[in-house]
């Protein structure tokens, strides 16, 4: 029925699934600033209290392969840097929250300074290194 | 219920064989027998995951939770269906286009341990209205 188009297909769909890969495999839990309006969160919005210096708010869905890793992340990260606190909120049951602030993927992190303004946004598991630098960048800012 | 990474990855591989001959070969045949091993993969039975466990004996170093996988698994027999039916109806774009996105998600999975089906979770329930 198709000839050569298959197997065109086929290659087509390879290359760019390797420059995708490549591009996630750098890109996938980078801390970014956060774009467009300011964006800032309240305990109530969270359902816990704001850390004093900055706090971590985790949005994680029951089928998310890297939310447990993430988790072990930032609870290091909390344990580490006092006045930090992390947050889990899952996804699924807070779907207003996840629609205003334009969450796609779980894990995503956001950093968010002393008075809950969102600073940084991480989409895919972060680094541990990344997370600390962007925790510095929340309390210095 | 928890899975070895391994067989995952493994199954993954498999997969992304399996699909790119479905393109190569033009086989429909082919494409129904991967939307069974998805359906049973769906179902906590992968038939790639047997044969890696028939293969490999040493135990795994972590174990990982197996709904993600499960539910990337159901995503993928949605495309394959979705393929079938270009097949059934001889609409070529929608064979091919359905099966080579499931190529591209088992490549993914394969190559760089992405699961972008599990991705799709989220994005599937933030365009559902809320039901609970």
């Amino acid at each position: 029925m198709t000839g050569m188009i298959g197997p065109a297909v086929a290659a087509a769909t390879l290359a760019v699934a390797v420059l995708v890969g490549v591009v996630l495999r750098r890109r996938d839990g980078v801390p970014r600033e956060a774009r467009g309006a300011v964006e800032r969160l309240t305990a109530g919005d969270l359902g816990a209290e704001l850390g004093e210096r900055a706090t971590l708010v985790q949005f994680s869905s029951a089928f998310c392969q890297p939310c447990r890793a993430t988790r072990r992340i930032l609870t290091e990260v909390t344990d580490m840097v006092p006045g930090v606190a992390h947050v889990e909120i899952d996804a699924e049951s807070r779907l207003e929250l996840v629609r205003s602030l334009n969450i796609l993927r779980t894990p995503t992190v956001l950093v968010l300074d002393r008075s809950g303004r969102v600073v940084k946004r991480a989409s895919g598991q972060p680094r541990k290194a990344d997370v600390i630098a962007a925790l510095g960048a929340a309390v210095e800012g | 219920m928890q899975v070895d990474p391994r067989a995952l990855r493994f199954a993954a591989i498999l997969t992304s064989v399996v699909l790119a001959l479905v393109l190569i070969l033009d086989s429909p045949w082919l494409l129904a027998a991967q939307a069974v091993v998805f359906a049973l993969g769906a179902a906590g039975a992968s038939p790639y995951g047997m044969i890696f466990k028939g293969i490999v004996k040493s135990p795994p170093g972590e174990l990982e939770d197996a709904g993600p996988p499960r539910f990337a698994q159901l995503v993928g027999l949605a495309f394959a269906l979705v393929g079938l039916v270009g097949y059934a109806t001889q609409i070529t774009p929608l064979a091919l286009g359905a099966t080579a996105a499931a190529l591209f998600a088992a490549f993914l999975n394969a190559a760089f341990g992405f699961c972008l089906g599990c991705e799709m979770y989220l994005i599937i329930r933030r365009l559902l209205p809320a039901a609970r």
